[in-house]
């Protein structure tokens, strides 16, 4: 019993994302029921190519750069308190880079490997840019990847010479963003997958969660404690960076081209909003990676919902914003003391312990 | 700046204070540029009807800088504003081209949308304490949402009464210049009429009522207001309230000037160029330090570089952002430096920069 009561409250930071996720299955499930069609959950193998498709693969595959972003941002978030806003514009720059050396070499692996070594490299300087910024010169992080956000987009159209470059049909790097030939699940997902492992053996194995979290949470008492936050948070910021250089990629050799305008447009924003509906605090501080994990596939779900009510592409914004308040009223400190007073008076009349309970869940989240 | 001037006082060191320096680096600097222009270019730049249409062009982004200003000193941040300019001027543009249009009714819609939403998210941020980015975040969603689900496809006014409401302009003639056609007076918009009011209003606001100083010291210490008696929840909600209004103004005056509306027209990205405005004028994030007259100057400042980078020949598209980006980076790193040497940025500054400067290097250090 106990060791149950620990586990919830060591998760109970996941209450509001499972919450959320558990709702938008169950409101699919109640829309399905309504009109008596249930393809929204269906998977299918398509016969003569061989891959998985339907909307759940859909949700699991398009969410794939938001999640590895909101992991990156996870981290950014924990060390400077505060959110990197440019991470849309890097990527159109680290894209555009893959794209051009894709494009002057012959279709290869060993020159797919070194393009996306080349984009991780530059995205890496974008963030210790903005790394340097907020670390150094002490400027608000908003305000430093302001720059970078105004400037990114500009930078990636003079890389590419004012033109959209396109990848071949049958360049290999259409495999990462699509199929690997003969495999049925979407390689998107595999990267996801990767990285989240190596995230977490990171986080458990060395002291980044760890000194990430007491920069954000005391600047002055970490470096009295030894911690360098200058390092720390120029870390951060370039591990944000291999994340936009993967999301990058990700989203280039799945659409096959780049466009400077529209790659991955607003993403920054989404990013965000899943560290926050993660159960993060974007005031820095306490972090748990896979509330923003399971924040971008909240995200994402939402969106694939609303695309197959019907709703037109321009207007889902306006949809999503709903649930974003809806999300962060339930989520707000005075909403939750209000539920646990609540909770305990009602708990009140039938047993004593749960009291206990009830503040406990409410120290926790 | 109260905190400012009891610090002086104090110390009895410091005669001029943050907010002031910084707003004198932003005029000099703006006056500075524009006096180049003058003597590299000419041209445009010496008549002075191009000086007046940098106020006819952008009396929108004052205004809504103004609301960003008021915002960003009680220590919060507005992105909304940029999609409630887009949304305020599409549904005045489809209510003037009802049956039942009319000039009162359109100024109505507007004055209520920004209201709505400065209500909302005020409520929002000041008494349930969510975090004013994600609210805010949540509020540019819904707006631009709403703004394409009133209407998908550009729209112009047709209405008569707007149109010559629109093309009103007070002619002043010992101010024109001698063109082809013969003697051309400088013409004054009424939506630079607006926006120099709504200047001088909030800056009688911010600096002679109560309300304003409140603004000031709800930003510059939350918990010492509190402590003061201020009531820091009705101080935030009033600094959203006030941004949206602004923001609502500010549509209207958008849609004065070029009297269409489009879903992704010039209103996108404002609330970015907003926030620069603000922090080049010497506006903080963090709080408690702006002046609205170096808000004024910041989107002067602004424009001023469109137009030389226009004017400069500098052709490709990419390079009006570039400029932007590295004027936007050479006020932030200036305005960090001016704080670090006055001790407060927590900056350690080389040697070099350090010069005629004797207390307050303990401090920084």
């Amino acid at each position: 019993m106990s060791k149950v009561k620990t586990v919830m409250q060591k998760n109970s930071q996941l209450i509001i994302p499972l919450i959320a996720l558990l709702a938008i299955v169950l409101f699919n499930v109640i829309r399905c029921v309504v009109i008596g069609n249930f393809s929204f959950f269906e998977i299918r193998l398509t016969e003569n190519t061989n891959i998985l498709s339907g909307n759940v693969i859909n949700i699991l595959k398009d969410a794939s750069e938001l999640a590895i972003l909101a992991m990156g941002m996870t981290l950014v978030t924990s060390a400077s308190r505060g959110q990197d806003i440019s991470v849309g514009a890097s990527a159109a720059i680290a894209g555009s880079v893959f794209v051009k050396i894709l494009l002057a070499n012959p279709a290869n692996w060993g020159v797919i490997i070194i393009a996306i070594l080349a984009s991780c490299v530059v995205a890496m300087i974008c963030g210790a840019f903005n790394g340097i910024l907020v670390s150094i010169f002490k400027i608000q992080p908003m305000i430093a990847t302001l720059i970078l956000y105004t400037v990114g987009r500009s930078i990636a159209y003079w890389i590419n010479g004012g033109a959209t470059p396109t990848i071949a049909k049958d360049h290999p790097v259409l495999y990462l963003g699509g199929f690997f030939p003969g495999n049925p699940i979407p390689t998107p997902i595999f990267i996801v997958i990767i990285c989240a492992i190596i995230f977490v053996l990171v986080l458990k194995f060395t002291n980044l969660g760890l000194y990430t979290q007491a920069v954000g949470i005391n600047e002055k008492a970490a470096h009295l404690n030894g911690i360098n936050p200058i390092k720390m948070k120029l870390l951060t910021f370039i591990i944000l960076g291999v994340c936009v250089a993967l999301a990058g990629v990700i989203r280039v050799s799945r659409l096959a081209l780049i466009n400077h305008e529209t790659i991955l447009l607003g993403v920054e924003m989404d990013a965000i909003l899943a560290v926050a509906i993660g159960g993060n605090s974007l005031g820095g501080g306490k972090f748990k990676l896979s509330g923003s994990i399971i924040g971008a596939y909240v995200i994402e779900a939402l969106t694939n919902t609303l695309y197959a009510m019907k709703v037109a592409s321009t207007d889902v914004k306006a949809y999503k914003a709903i649930v974003i308040i809806l999300i962060v009223v339930m989520g707000s400190p005075v909403v939750k003391k209000h539920t646990s007073r609540l909770w305990s008076k009602l708990f009140k009349k039938k047993e004593i312990p749960a009291t206990a309970g009830a503040s406990s869940s409410k120290g926790g989240m | 700046m109260s905190k400012n001037n009891t610090v002086s006082g104090r110390k009895g060191r410091e005669p001029i204070t943050d907010t002031k320096l910084l707003l004198t680096i932003t005029i000099c600097v703006f006056f500075g540029m524009y006096v180049l222009a003058m003597l590299i270019w000419g041209g445009g730049f010496l008549k002075p009807q191009q000086f007046i249409n940098l106020f006819n062009d952008n009396a929108y982004l004052i205004i809504l800088s103004c609301g960003l200003t008021i915002v960003m000193i009680s220590g919060g941040i507005d992105i909304s504003v940029g999609g409630v300019t887009a949304l305020v001027t599409m549904c005045c543009v489809v209510f003037l081209n009802s049956s039942g249009g009319s000039i009162l009714g359109s100024l109505c819609i507007a004055l209520g949308i920004g209201l709505a939403f400065g209500l909302v998210q005020g409520f929002l941020v000041a008494y349930l304490d969510v975090q004013p980015f994600i609210v805010t975040l949540a509020g540019m969603f819904f707006a631009r949402g709403m703004t394409t689900i009133v209407n998908k496809e550009p729209a112009t006014v047709t209405m008569e009464a707007f149109k010559a409401l629109k093309d009103m302009r007070i002619e002043i003639s010992w101010l024109g210049a001698q063109s082809k056609g013969g003697w051309i007076p400088a013409r004054i918009e009424l939506g630079a009429i607006i926006a120099l009011v709504v200047v001088l209003a909030v800056f009688v606001i911010l600096r002679w009522t109560r309300l304003g100083r409140n603004i000031y010291a709800v930003g510059g210490n939350n918990q010492s207001a509190l402590m003061l008696g201020i009531n820091v929840k009705r101080t935030k909600f009033y600094a959203h309230l006030f941004c949206g209004l602004l923001a609502g103004i500010a549509g209207y005056t958008f849609l004065l000037h070029i009297g269409a509306a489009n879903p992704a027209g010039d209103a996108n990205m404002a609330e970015m160029k907003a926030i620069a405005s603000s922090i080049i004028g010497g506006t903080l994030l963090t709080g408690g330090v702006g002046n609205i007259i170096g808000t004024l100057f910041g989107t002067l400042t602004l424009e001023t570089i469109r137009n030389i980078v226009v004017t400069s020949g500098l052709k490709e598209p990419w390079w009006q952002s570039i400029t932007y980006g590295a004027m936007l980076c050479f006020f932030i790193l200036l305005q960090s430096v001016v704080l670090a040497r006055r001790g407060k940025g927590g900056l350690a500054l080389p040697k070099w920069l350090n010069f005629g400067k004797k207390k307050s290097d303990d401090s920084a250090t």
